[in-house]
């Protein structure tokens, strides 16, 4: 089931949700909606559900229009980012809840239900916590059931609102990689908010990056994140730096044409050496060194303008560098984007 | 004990706030109640049956009894509206009606009482359409429901408003998602969670309506054997100064009210097994 969205737009009083948004889902396809908060994202994905109604524009399920149909009838599954569990009723009651409010021709057999709902449980490895109340289940747990509830009724399109947004770091990064082996498996059209670029990255066919009520990029993970198509989703899919010059957009072209430009350059394609290799290195002091993890992250100011900078390198080199705070060292960007200047992040 | 000592809590203080509890419990409850258990006891048994037992008391447990859960079971289920209305809707005069529904906490049980008896009174202002249609309510059994439905209104609301207000919207999205109908959406999803503060409610309204006097006998007409509450009862057995049937009456009324509580309580615990 593909997904078409025709230039909705959707405003809450003054505030502009959506301006004139327009995009297509590909049927099969794990589509991740990635923005900051407010841009949109979740208001477009609740637009998709019909549990919003733009103010103008269509939505299209298949190319039947779906814009005015309740959302009882266009056969969404939702996930929401609290779970919005039932509390009162048992893991299995849970997930058959959707069977169970079937009209009664389309309802299937007690039995029937019953196997559904435990090989939905086989699904996400809960099978023997059918009989427990969300209240007893981790968060993790939780969000599975929630996920196994919304499938139960073999949605056309599963919609997921920053569906780990409330879980720890592991258990997120476990639930996202179980999310993506499902969806292998299962194939539904499937589309999912997130705040989270790595999450975005990790886990999606497409990325559609949002800002300000409107679509800034979507393409690939890799399209997305190695050719940036304004500097918004340059800077909000990484650590970035900037170089402030004149140049024209493209590849670097340091100083050349008389246009005020910026140039963007990742944290991790910043090369910090003893000696000058390289014409387009430039000087600059050491200001902090701090470890995290595999990487280390190192503070600079450049010696001509004094502008920081944030190198990330790996334990190994830095390792062999050995910086020290205060020294002096020059600083070469490996790969830059130019942006125009008049470009607001 | 060495298990209490062990628990470590940001507001100590076991000790002290069970035996306060405790003694205070005893002060206002305990105390009081048992006297009135030690007077009914110097009744022998056939003088303490004759007492609880003669059909003119009997039938006023009826009443008394019969009006009350009926009351607390016509305000669990108009108050669970009146706490759907004022929770869910934005309207004119809300902050009104809001204020409207304690009312009938803090009129004295007198002025409801003859205020009630003269609008339901064959030629007051409800009650004289109503006996148009042949219905009676002054001064008959109806009465003392009306009175008694009066006086236990604001407990049910009052119970289930928090509980509407916490009340996600995601829950009802997620049925709707799950195409669930308004009605499953009401009955399977919404009430099950509300059900725990209706029985509380529905329990406070009942004890209410089981030991209000003031209100009830203004409306009731007070006929023997018809519309008699057991309250009257005992206030009438005091003024013969027969202290002891009147004790005898009301430790009966507090056993039967004591488990229909206990019962209720039990149901409330049931419909909260999930919370555990």
């Amino acid at each position: 089931m593909s997904i078409k969205i025709g230039s909705v737009s959707k405003n809450f009083g003054q505030f502009a949700a959506l301006k004139d948004v327009s995009l297509t889902v590909p049927s099969g396809e794990l589509v991740a909606l990635l923005g900051p908060s407010g841009s949109g994202k979740t208001t477009l994905l609740r637009i998709i559900a019909g549990l919003e109604a733009p103010d103008q524009g269509q939505i299209f399920f298949d190319g039947v229009e779906t814009t005015n149909s309740h959302v009882r009838e266009r056969q969404v599954g939702f996930v929401f980012q609290h779970y919005a569990l039932f509390r009162h009723m048992t893991v299995f009651d849970n997930i058959a809840f959707g069977l169970t409010v079937k009209p009664r021709r389309e309802r299937p057999g007690k039995a029937q239900i019953r196997e559904k709902v435990f090989e939905l449980l086989k699904l996400i490895q809960l099978e023997q916590l059918a009989d427990r109340y969300p209240a007893q289940l981790s968060g993790g747990q939780r969000q599975r059931v929630a996920l196994a509830r919304a499938l139960a009724v073999a949605p056309k399109v599963l919609l997921l609102d920053e569906p780990f947004g409330a879980l720890d770091a592991k258990v997120r990064a476990e639930l996202r990689r179980w999310l993506r082996r499902l969806h292998d498996e299962i194939h539904v059209t499937s589309v999912f908010v997130t705040h989270d670029q790595e999450e975005a990255l990790e886990v999606a066919d497409r990325i559609v990056v949002m800002n300000q009520g409107q679509i800034e990029q979507e393409g690939t993970p890799t399209q997305v994140y190695d050719h940036p198509a304004t500097p918004f989703v340059f800077s909000f899919l990484g650590n970035v730096n900037l170089f402030h010059g004149r140049g024209t957009a493209g590849e670097v072209q340091a100083a050349v044409e008389p246009v005020p430009a910026v140039g963007y350059v990742r944290s991790h394609d910043i090369e910090v050496e003893r000696q000058l290799s390289d014409p387009t290195a430039v000087r600059a002091t050491v200001r902090y060194v701090q470890t995290v993890g595999p990487l280390v992250r190192v503070e600079l100011a450049l010696a001509d303008t004094g502008a920081a900078l944030e190198a990330e390198l790996s334990r190994e080199v830095a390792d062999r560098l050995d910086l020290q705070v205060g020294e002096e060292v020059y600083v070469r960007p490996r790969k830059v984007t130019v942006f125009a200047e008049d470009y607001q992040i | 004990m060495s298990r209490f000592r062990k628990t470590h809590s940001v507001l100590p203080g076991f000790g002290p706030a069970l035996g306060y509890t405790i003694f205070y419990l005893s002060i206002i409850v305990l105390i009081p109640l048992s006297a009135l258990v030690f007077k009914s006891a110097t009744l022998t048994w056939p003088q303490f049956l004759a007492a609880v037992a003669s059909p003119r008391v009997v039938a006023s447990y009826r009443v008394t009894f019969g009006a009350a859960l009926l009351a607390a079971g016509i305000n669990a289920l108009f108050g669970v509206l009146v706490a759907w209305v004022l929770v869910r809707y934005r309207f004119a005069g809300k902050r009104l009606f809001d204020a409207l529904v304690d009312l009938p906490f803090a009129l004295p049980t007198a002025v409801a009482g003859i205020t009630l008896a003269t609008v339901y009174s064959n030629n007051g202002w409800i009650g004289r359409h109503l006996e148009a249609h042949g219905i009676k309510v002054a001064f008959t059994p109806l009465g003392i429901l009306v009175a008694m439905t009066f006086i236990g209104l604001p407990f049910v609301v009052r119970t289930v408003q928090p509980v509407l207000e916490e009340l996600d919207a995601e829950i009802e999205e997620a049925a709707a998602c799950l195409g669930a109908n308004r009605f499953q959406t009401f009955w399977r999803v919404l009430f099950p969670t509300m059900l725990p503060a209706v029985l509380t409610g529905f329990a406070l309204a009942f004890a209410r309506a089981v030991g209000e006097y003031g209100s009830v006998i203004f409306i009731a007409g007070n006929m023997p054997m018809v519309s008699e509450i057991t309250p009257l009862l005992i206030i009438t057995k005091l003024e013969q100064y027969d202290y002891a049937g009147a004790t005898a009456i009301a430790s009966v009324m507090l056993v039967v009210s004591f488990f229909l509580l206990l019962t209720i309580n039990l149901l409330q615990k049931w419909s909260r097994r999930f919370a555990e």
